[in-house]
């Protein structure tokens, strides 16, 4: 790897592997008066918080690299483990930087986290961001400007400062780009899956969970402009495959590695899919707020915690196939993740109907063991490329 | 399983005899040309389903049903054979089950298709996924009602126009359209007026409680209770008559002194006065009530009865604002609100009914419910100084009763309570 590469990923890995949010303890001590909100997958409005100056930033657990030592004693066995590694952080003082928490509409285990949090934490600000799931924009549309006003009000407060429609405008446009960025990654390495291995690509989009948004997009450029010098990067007999169910909870990093090494290009997937929530660009000009209740009607991704109207759960999946030229699907979701597992019959009758190949795993934040999957993952990859040589 | 027959009162024999009706009457609606639609517990529709003369099915009262019939089983393990995950609801994997078994009702007649799911998207995340499951299987329409969830506990006025939007746009043109009937506000006043009668009543036999001896069990006594009203006969004279007739039994019981009626007859000697959080288990749900009252232990209050609404605080539907009261009936039922609210409420019942203490039954099935108890039980444990008791099960999945265990578990926490009590005394 050549020394700005090099340099590049380390940095990301550093991001990554940082639990204690030095990045945010950075940027906050940097500036008087600055103030970090956290927030859990899947959506919150990040222009909001950007545009009264508070950093956004992302939590997400603590992967494999946290000991749990008090958050067990918060969930039952029969919980997922991303709630129980978020406590753990909180109650060890990792947290303390965050001046609020911000706790999406995913599933039951999120929303009474936010409960949970408010009994554990008198005092700091709390909101559950409860998405509309109606999509008309009289109704649905009403509702969530009205959540939306709220909560601006609520940032503003805390922020000590009001948000002009022109601070909020600026702020959509830097999000634009943020996702722009996203969006010309994902589609380079669905070209190319071997010059952007998803296990690089992960570190780079995490990287956005800390960082503000403009240089997180910088930093994304530059990984986009360097990753194709890298010579030793070639195609390989691989099998290209789209991972599903990991919205939430996310997997280790070395689970992603294994699924590499087993023979799958990963050329699309739902990791931290609240930064591409949105598929396209929101509108700028005009009133902010109303742009941003559109988007959210109109351009919302579809995935497991979001109402489909149309009943055709399933077909998203089936065009990413299509889209990104994949020979199969790996279900691979977290341990008693509700919103992922139920999804997964209908998402498996989908691609039934089309034909598309498919296998599914279990894996939890700190899974340690990657040989079975590696195997299965590897059977998988082969079984495909010997079916398509058939 | 105990084979003990039970001692059955008139509003036991009504309430057998309602439900077996509503089944039969569901049995009949495709050659009667009688509408369905399948819908949810909390945040149910009742009244207004009626007024245009459709039919409720109500998936999770099926699965429970199955569950305390010994179906259930059989019908998680078809689901489960269809690829659905051994990780997740219970209730939902048994509906699956029992549809792919050709979708005959726990009391043994045909169910039909729905002709609409009514996604009464209420405290529970699963309920979407739920009748997504449903619209693949039987390829009707689904009208969603998203009900926001009320996390710091208040029904916020913009939050309340959101689901009476959502009546007026989409879910009463929805019923309109599947029944072939225009929305008859009057009627639905009509039935809502009904539904105050059966909800006082309700609400008398629930705080009846708070005497000593308690003439009811508020768990295992109380899920019969509620059957009639967070099911199929909410607004309808059968369900007044219903509580108008348990009410008068309570008050005799009360006059005598008696405490609740169980399986095996008039309990003995109360004991203990609990308070419950979460539901019970249905697969061995008169094993585990005898594992109560053998000990003499009364639950006084429960959360599961509030599911369906809390009537006890005060809510009622309001024939004057008909859809706006339905609106906040939805948002207000138990597991529609916020941990601190839930918290607070259980702390009142614990006050209110005097209890000696408090136990949470967590089910595996149940996120909605279960995520959060164990920090419930300690703010519980602190607010009160009353220490809390703590049982695993599930609701429908019989693997998950470990009735040794869960015995176990409940007699050396009345063993606690009882020792406290005796250090007590002799402080």
């Amino acid at each position: 790897m050549k020394p700005e590469l090099e340099q590049l990923v380390h940095r990301a890995q550093q991001l990554y592997e940082d639990l204690d949010l030095a990045a945010v303890r950075t940027w906050k001590q940097a500036a008087p008066g600055r103030k970090a909100i956290g927030y859990m997958p899947i959506y919150v409005p990040r222009e909001l918080m950007h545009a009264a100056g508070i950093l956004p930033v992302g939590i997400l657990g603590g992967g494999d690299r946290l000991e749990i030592i008090r958050g067990d004693a918060y969930f039952q066995s029969y919980i997922c483990h991303i709630p129980r590694s978020t406590v753990e952080l909180a109650l060890s003082g990792r947290l303390d930087v965050l001046d609020g928490m911000l706790f999406p509409s995913i599933g039951d285990v999120i929303r009474n986290l936010s409960g949970m949090w408010t009994m554990l934490f008198p005092g700091r600000y709390v909101r559950y961001v409860d998405v509309p799931q109606n999509f008309d924009p009289k109704v649905g549309g009403a509702y969530w400007r009205r959540e939306l006003e709220t909560l601006q009000g609520d940032l503003t407060r805390l922020a000590g400062r009001a948000i002009k429609d022109d601070d909020l405008r600026h702020s959509i446009a830097i999000y634009n780009q943020n996702r722009q960025a996203i969006r010309e990654l994902y589609q380079a390495r669905s070209w190319q899956p071997w010059v952007y291995p998803t296990s690089e690509l992960y570190l780079f989009l995490r990287a956005g969970n800390v960082l503000p948004p403009e240089e997180h997009t910088e930093l994304l450029r530059q990984y986009l402009k360097l990753a194709p010098l890298e010579e030793d990067r070639k195609e390989k007999d691989h099998s290209r495959v789209v991972l599903v169910g990991m919205f939430c909870e996310q997997p280790p990093l070395g689970l992603l590695l294994t699924l590499e090494r087993a023979g799958c290009w990963i050329v699309d997937d739902d990791l931290l899919l609240g930064m591409r929530w949105l598929t396209g660009e929101v509108e700028v000009e005009g009133d902010p707020l109303a742009n941003l209740v559109t988007a959210f009607l109109e351009q919302s991704t579809a995935t497991a915690s979001r109402y489909q109207p149309e009943g055709d759960r399933g077909r998203a999946l089936v065009e990413s196939v299509q889209h990104n030229v994949a020979e199969g699907v790996i279900f691979c979701a977290p341990s008693f993740c509700d919103p992922a597992l139920l999804d997964q019959p209908m998402l498996i009758a989908a691609l039934d109907r089309e034909s598309i190949q498919h296998t599914q795993f279990k894996y939890s934040e700190d899974t340690g063991q990657f040989a079975v999957i590696r195997e299965q993952a590897g059977t998988f990859s082969d079984s495909i490329r010997l079916w398509s040589e058939a | 399983m105990s084979e003990h027959s039970v001692e059955k009162e008139q509003s036991m024999l009504l309430q057998k005899q309602m439900i077996a009706g509503h089944y039969q009457a569901l049995a009949r609606a495709p050659e009667e040309g009688r509408k369905t639609v399948y819908t949810f517990v909390p945040g149910n529709l009742t009244e207004l389903l009626r007024s245009f003369d459709l039919l409720p099915v109500l998936p999770e009262i099926n699965a429970l049903q199955s569950g305390m019939r010994k179906l259930s089983a059989g019908y998680i393990a078809e689901a489960e054979k269809y690829g659905h995950s051994e990780d997740v609801c219970t209730y939902v994997k048994c509906d699956i089950g029992m549809l792919k078994k050709g979708n005959i009702s726990p009391t043994g007649t045909q169910l039909p298709n729905p002709d609409l799911l009514l996604l009464s998207y209420t405290g529970c995340f699963t309920f979407m996924k739920w009748f997504e499951l449903l619209r693949q299987e039987y390829d009707c329409p689904v009208a969603m009602l998203h009900v926001p969830y009320q996390a710091d506990g208040k029904i916020h006025p913009h939050h309340r126009d959101y689901v009476v939007e959502q009546l007026r746009s989409e879910v009463i043109p929805m019923l309109e359209k599947i029944s072939g009937r225009r929305y008859d506000e009057d009627r639905l006043r009509a039935s809502l007026a009904l539904s105050v009668y059966a909800e006082d009543d309700l609400v008398w036999v629930l705080e009846s409680a708070k005497n000593t001896p308690s003439p009811i069990d508020a768990y295992f006594g109380g899920v019969y209770y509620i059957g009639p009203i967070f099911s199929a006969f909410r607004g309808t004279p059968e369900g007044v008559e219903y509580y108008r007739t348990l009410r008068q039994e309570i008050e005799a019981r009360l006059r005598d002194g008696l405490g609740p009626i169980t399986p095996e007859g008039s309990m003995g000697r109360e004991r203990y006065r609990l308070v419950v959080e979460g539901p019970p288990n249905w697969t061995s749900f008169r094993e585990f009530w005898k594992m109560f009252y053998d000990e003499g232990a009364v639950v006084v209050a429960s959360s599961y009865t509030k599911v369906g609404g809390l009537y006890d605080r005060g809510f009622r539907h309001d024939p004057d604002r008909p859809l706006e009261s339905l609106a906040e009936y939805c948002m207000g039922c138990y597991t529609n609100l916020g941990l601190p609210s839930r918290v607070e409420l259980l702390e009142s019942y614990i006050r209110e009914y005097h209890a000696d203490g408090f136990m949470i039954n967590s089910v595996k099935s149940c996120n909605s419910f279960s995520a959060g108890q164990l920090l419930m039980l300690r703010q519980l444990e602190e607010r009160t100084g009353i220490p809390g008791g703590f049982i695993e099960s599930d609701l429908v999945d019989p693997r998950y009763f470990s009735s040794a265990n869960i015995k176990n578990r409940i007699e050396s926490y009345l063993q606690m309570l009882e020792q406290k009590r005796g250090t007590k005394v002799g402080a």
